[in-house]
């Protein structure tokens, strides 16, 4: 083995840039092969993405849940677990969102109400990580199949319970009653009119300001602590990790607390802070869309900002487009996030091994 | 009673058949060493082929090529990905899946304009019911007329296919040289390289067949048991499949007994709507609708037995390396 090093630019910045504009190329292509200019398209993209506030404020506030599953993705994955379930674990966290603020909505205030909430949605996302990573720690059943088998059980469970129990009486719509004001997260234009700072009209609410604050505890625990440096020896090398004396099914069962904890954290900004009720299919793929995030972000917070930024704006950009070329649906945007899939996750050694290459021969002559 | 029982077990019949092809096709895969989760999006962007060329051409065989040419493309990037890059088969399904479910809908809507579905098939572009002969004639005779004029005539050609795959799989697993190496290909891939034999070529033929089958799954989706393409409307009958094959341990005849099952839940499921049976009181749909997933799960914890697989299954194979 050769000792040179790749310069860390190359593969923090050179490589994924370079899946990306793979994966937006051929997103182009399929624009192209249904007969529209994919230039013009990226304009109306960018455009409806950063081109106004509220666009702004809609591409955070997409931004803001695909931080969250992307960081729950990341977590698991950091300890070499493949967190498929981020899907079922953000439904049943909005349902401990939902149960706090239906329960609580009339005798308690907001300040009361809100650390209740995301208790609840951590507590109920992790939850429902916890069954697979037990089963994986202690019973050696797959945790891929397993948290896939789980995403449907928390669809069918959430069809049951919201029809049967908290649907509210005389509608025929399956979502529960809307909850009182004070159980709303407050949107951040609410919060800025007030100092004079006008940022449009969107669905961004205080939630956005949890996702930071999350990335910088994810940050901490996994690069500052004893526990995330026994999680990153047990992604790297499970073998070593075990006779360097880690309780691996100990790690992996609190590793996949952690994410399904943050994926619930989903519920937090679209039960509490948009919605303001209990419904059916809320997550709308966002636990999916974290896999791409959280490949894409290099499993690194700050990799996940920036990408979970970059797919926000594709969800409302992609709003934007279909709304002037009627002929591209928003499910583009979907294309474009499995080729990034694709491109930086499943075909990362297309390139990878090359420039590595080309790189190291460089730096040995 | 028995006039119920065999209209449960018809549709069974109808239900279990995309769930045997994808279940079979995971199992050449997965027995090869190559996890698939992507049969979802195989079964999707085959519906989704076979009814747009069913349409155009106004033939359903015309539309199950193509539904099958779509599969075997998927199949070939998947195994493009995961055997000669030696990428993660998961995350390569997950791609899969993903870039199928958006690319149907933005193509159908381009093509036909009907958000997201295609136009609905009649006469030849649909696969019509067989009926046997004498089917009518003996249809009044008790128990044997009901189960041959009811169950086991008036299918189309696919269902019977599907049926017949499960000897033919069987055959090709464990009686053929082809088999033989496919199997060790899965447990031990570096003794099959050893003996001269090519590991990615024979997972590349592993994944062809995947392809095909997965083909016919989701071709009979849309144009057999549906007139027509709807968006998303494989609905989880991959992932339903991944689990009969965990469920039958990755073994033709228990995997059909398992699709089988599933088949019969579903069906039960739509009976015992607003049900109420005395003493229980009404079961909820979800609860009967969930026991796949459950089963699975309990059977992969070994409370029911236990599931293990191929022994290199998700593994990419390094030619090098011991």
């Amino acid at each position: 083995m050769s000792q040179a090093k790749v310069p860390t630019w190359v593969n923090i910045a050179l490589i994924p840039v370079l899946n990306i504009m793979l994966a937006f190329l051929v997103s182009g292509l399929v624009i192209l092969a249904i007969g529209e200019n994919p230039i013009e398209a990226a304009g109306y993209l960018i455009y409806g993405a950063f081109g106004y506030d509220e666009g702004i404020g809609y591409t955070l506030y997409y931004a803001t849940n695909l931080i969250f599953t992307g960081l729950a993705v990341s977590v698991a994955f950091k300890g070499g677990l493949f967190n498929i379930g981020g899907e079922g674990q953000a439904y049943i966290g909005g349902l401990g969102v939902g149960l706090i603020c239906l329960s609580l909505d009339h005798t308690m205030p907001f300040y009361v109400i809100a650390p209740l909430a995301i208790v609840g949605a951590a507590v109920f996302g992790a939850a429902w990580a916890y069954i697979p990573a037990y089963l994986q720690a202690r019973r050696g059943s797959h945790i891929v199949i397993t948290t896939i088998m789980f995403n449907f059980i928390a669809s069918s469970l959430m069809v049951y319970l919201i029809v049967n129990w908290l649907k509210e009486d005389g509608r025929m719509a399956p979502n529960s009653r809307t909850f009182e004001e004070n159980a709303w997260l407050p949107y951040l234009h609410e919060l800025l009119s007030p100092l004079g700072i006008d940022i449009g009209d969107s669905p961004l609410n205080l939630a956005f300001i949890w996702a930071l604050l999350c990335c910088v505890f994810v940050w901490g625990l996994v690069w500052h602590t004893r526990w995330g440096y026994q999680l990153r020896t047990l992604g790297t090398n499970p073998t070593a990790a075990r006779y360097a004396g880690i309780d691996t099914a100990k790690v992996t069962i609190w590793a996949m607390l952690i994410s399904g904890g943050l994926a619930g954290f989903v519920g937090l900004n679209e039960i509490m802070g948009v919605n303001h009720n209990l419904l059916l299919n809320f997550t709308a793929g966002y636990g999916f869309a974290g896999i791409a995030v959280a490949l894409m972000g290099r499993n690194h917070p700050i990799g996940i900002i920036l990408a979970a930024i970059l797919f926000g704006a594709l969800y409302q950009g992609g709003a934007e487009l279909a709304f002037e070329i009627p002929t591209i649906t928003p499910e583009i945007v979907v294309v474009i996030q499995g080729l990034v899939i694709l491109f930086s996750g499943a075909l990362e050694h297309m390139f990878k091994d090359r420039i590595e290459g080309y790189f190291i021969r460089r730096a040995v002559a | 009673m028995f006039e119920t029982l065999i209209l449960m077990l018809d549709a069974t019949m109808r239900v279990s058949t995309p769930l045997i092809f994808a279940a079979l096709a995971g199992l050449y895969s997965e027995r090869a060493g190559i996890v698939d989760i992507g049969l979802e999006g195989k079964i999707l962007g085959s519906a989704f082929a076979a009814a747009a060329a069913a349409s155009i051409f106004g033939s359903a065989w015309i539309g199950l090529c193509f539904g099958i040419m779509a599969s075997v493309g998927l199949a070939m990037i998947h195994g493009f990905a995961c055997i000669t890059h030696r990428g993660d088969h998961i995350v390569s399904g997950v791609a899969i899946n993903t870039i199928v479910a958006g690319l149907t809908v933005t193509l159908s809507m381009h093509w036909f304009g009907m958000g997201g579905q295609t136009p609905a098939l009649v006469g030849d572009a649909r696969f019509l019911d067989i009926t046997f002969p004498f089917a009518d004639a003996i249809a009044s005779v008790p128990v044997i007329g009901s189960i041959y004029s009811n169950l086991l005539s008036g299918h189309n050609i696919l269902v019977y296919l599907a049926f017949l795959m499960v000897p033919v799989t069987y055959w090709v697993i464990y009686k053929t040289r082809f088999g033989l190496r496919l199997r060790a290909v899965g447990e031990n891939p570096h003794a099959v390289d050893t003996a001269g034999i090519s590991v990615s070529f024979i997972r590349y033929r592993a994944l062809i067949i995947c392809g095909i089958l997965c083909g016919l799954a989701g071709a009979y989706l849309s144009t057999a048991h549906n007139a027509g393409f709807l968006k998303d409307m494989s609905a989880g009958k991959g992932y339903m499949a991944l689990a009969a094959l965990i469920f039958g341990k990755w073994r033709p005849v228990p995997v059909l007994l398992a699709c089988l099952l599933f088949g019969f839940l579903d069906a039960f499921a739509v009976r015992m709507q607003g049900v109420v049976i005395p003493g229980i009181g009404e079961v909820p749909v979800q609860a009967i609708e969930v026991l796949p997933y459950v089963l699975t799960v309990l059977l992969l914890a070994g409370f029911i037995g236990k599931a293990i697989g191929p022994k290199a299954v998700g593994r990419p194979y390094v030619k090098e390396r011991a």
